[in-house]
């Protein structure tokens, strides 16, 4: 596994003197929920407290659509990884860090490990928000950001995880990501859910669906689907709930479409009867593809873009066996990438390019079993991130930090969300046999 | 019509007997003459009617005979369709990550080379499998390969490819269960469909 296990540093003693025995208990989970404890790493993740929303019924801690704002906010924070959420759910953190006159007890907070406060009042339409820098002892940021929509309802919850990922920039620099959604595969069709786990439902009717992608837009994607005389790439406008077949995919082997950055090009792998080789059409799909591969007879399939659109990576079977391949987006100047030895099984494939550009994670199959890993575009270099049951198609989440794949480590073929800096994962699905994810950019406010 | 007469005249007999049984007995004078019976009529009557009962049999037993026959033509014609259909429609098994036909996927694409030449109406559909282990996505193109070799083999020995068609369902549609190589090796296979006169098959012309 990947990640440096950093000291950390249990400020139990702390606690024990500062708080209430219910909201301190020092427990380091990787499980649904919040990490409870004092826990943190030093000058690694900055502590953050999530006072309770003044004006807010609802929630009350458990899950689902009885989430409170704060229950959400504190998920997405430590969904982040990126920051230690102090105090759970339920715990009365403020009471104890206010001073009589009611100003927040810096001092405390400090000693507890907390850098941020994030302090906020819901009113009517809105929520009202001040983040405060405990250090410098003064509020660090206020604004007031719209949530008109009924409470609990799935664009609620989108609204609130965009207010979970402008805390998460104002502290760390880097938009959080709660405000997206995962394509994915069970029984046939395509679902959807949200970066949390909620909200998951189908989106096409028909049986036989796979390898989703979003078009960029966030409004439509592409997905492969069984026909009577082959497989054929279909694109599905969310707001319509209308899917159309990409001409030119009516007939043969059409799989894997995958949109370029921009949305102008769609790539596909299309076979017939002498191979499988990648097609490239316009973003709306409109016509018939042009090859891009020559296969020779061999299998040329599952594309993904560099970030500027320049460079692909995909699987191909031209030397005999799987392994990644990139080339420019014309599939000239392809060269292989997986040149490294690792072991007595040949098999690398479904490669997905970080948004970043360092890195491209893949399946490789070790003793038997798909294994994730990375391998750096500047030295090559090969990371294992994953080792427990069979764990393959990787997609990366838009932080370029997170990664989503299918794992059997439960038993049963579920999406599993990695964080590659610290190697803590969370399970996203909970119905057997999700697969094939497909990750979005993160929704603009105008987006679903 | 000379049934009817004859069963008539055996009628008109029985009655008269019957008739003349029924008298009731009374002091008869003088015997009343006994009706003349002639033996030699009746003789003829019975030979008569067993040579019909005999011709009667025979005709049962050769139409009997000619049934079973048709029986039998029947169930070998249908016996050999089911041979032929069934040989038609064998799946051929692969190796792991391999589109390359063994010696018994060829074997068995012989037969139904002869089959297929047999029965120019005949129209077949090839579906390529694979096993789990592949990724889902490259062994869309494994099972689409598999297809295609078959397909081709098939164009090679003089099969109209147009009464081909191929697809890959990858490793979406397991024959068998498992999880293990058992359930693998009978997963990496090529499956044959009937897609077009599948009702009038013959056998391959010896």
């Amino acid at each position: 596994m990947i990640g440096t296990s950093s000291r950390r540093l249990v400020l139990t003693a702390v606690c024990a003197m500062s708080l209430p025995a219910h909201g301190i208990a020092a427990q380091d989970t990787t499980s649904r929920g919040i990490r409870l404890g004092l826990t943190y790493e030093p000058g690694t993740k900055p502590g953050v407290v999530i006072l309770p929303v003044r004006g807010d019924a609802g929630g009350g801690g458990g899950g689902g659509s009885s989430d409170s704002i704060r229950a959400i906010l504190q998920r997405d924070l430590d969904y982040s990884d990126r920051v230690a959420v102090i105090g759970g759910e339920g715990t009365s953190t403020s009471e104890p860090a206010r001073s009589a006159t009611g100003m927040l007890d810096y001092p405390l907070w400090k000693a507890l490990g907390a850098a941020a406060i994030v302090q906020a009042t819901l009113t009517p339409g809105s929520l009202h928000l001040a983040l405060h820098d405990v250090t410098a002892q003064q509020v660090a940021r206020i604004k007031d950001f719209p949530l008109a929509a009924t409470a609990g309802s799935a664009e609620w919850r989108q609204l609130v995880h965009g207010i979970s990922d402008e805390i998460e920039a104002w502290i760390t620099g880097a938009r959080g990501i709660a405000r997206s959604r995962v394509l994915y595969v069970r029984d046939g069709r395509v679902y959807v859910i949200d970066s949390d786990g909620a909200g998951d439902r189908p989106l096409s009717e028909g049986g036989g669906a796979m390898s989703p992608a979003w078009h960029p837009n966030g409004r439509t994607f592409a997905y492969s689907a069984f026909g009577e005389r082959g497989t054929q790439i279909l694109i599905r406008d969310l707001g319509s709930r209308q899917s159309r077949v990409v001409p030119g995919t009516t007939r043969g082997l059409n799989i894997t479409p995958e949109f370029s950055p921009d949305g102008s090009t769609l790539l596909y792998a299309h076979g017939e009867e002498a191979g499988t080789d990648l097609m490239a059409t316009d973003g709306a799909g409109s016509t018939g593809g042009r090859r891009i591969t020559v296969s020779r007879g061999t299998d040329n399939v599952s594309p993904s873009f560099s970030q500027d659109g320049r460079r692909i990576a995909f699987t191909s079977g031209r030397s005999g066996h799987p392994e990644i391949y990139t080339a420019d987006v014309d599939g000239s100047n392809a060269e292989l990438l997986t040149a490294f030895n690792y072991g007595e099984q040949s098999y690398r494939s479904n490669p997905a390019w970080s948004p970043d550009g360092r890195l491209i994670a893949f399946q490789s199959q070790l003793g038997g079993r798909f294994q994730i890993m990375t391998i750096s575009l500047r030295d090559r270099s090969v990371k294992q991130l994953s080792s427990d049951g069979v764990n393959e198609d990787p997609a990366w989440a838009p932080d370029g930090r997170h990664l989503v794949f299918t794992s059997s480590r439960s038993g049963v073929k579920q999406l599993v969300v990695l964080d590659i800096e610290t190697g803590r994962t969370r399970q996203l699905t909970h119905s057997p046999g999700s697969r094939l994810a497909a990750w979005s950019h993160r929704f603009a406010d105008s987006s679903p | 019509m000379f049934r009817y007469r004859r069963s008539l005249h055996l009628l008109a007999m029985i009655a008269t007997t019957t008739v003349v049984a029924a008298c009731p007995k009374k002091p008869v004078p003088a015997p009343a003459p006994v009706p003349a019976i002639n033996q030699d009529s009746i003789n003829r009557e019975r030979a008569r009617q067993d040579s019909i009962a005999r011709a009667e049999q025979m005709r049962r037993d050769s139409a009997a005979r000619a049934q079973a026959d048709a029986d039998r033509t029947t169930q070998q014609r249908e016996a050999a369709l089911a041979q032929a259909r069934s040989s038609l429609t064998a799946s051929i098994l692969f190796e792991y990550d391999s589109d390359v036909l063994s010696d018994a996927a060829r074997g068995s694409l012989d037969s139904k080379v002869a089959i297929l030449g047999a029965n120019v109406g005949v129209h077949l559909r090839i579906a390529g499998h694979t096993d789990e282990r592949g990724s889902d996505e490259y062994n869309l193109a494994l099972g689409q390969r598999r297809a295609a070799a078959a397909k081709r083999y098939l164009t090679d020995h003089g099969v109209d490819g147009s009464r081909i068609d191929i697809i890959s369902y990858g490793e979406e549609r397991p024959a068998a269960p498992g999880h293990d190589e058992g359930a693998w090796s009978q997963n990496r296979r090529d499956e044959f469909e009937i897609t077009a006169g599948g009702d009038q098959i013959k056998a391959a012309r010896p």
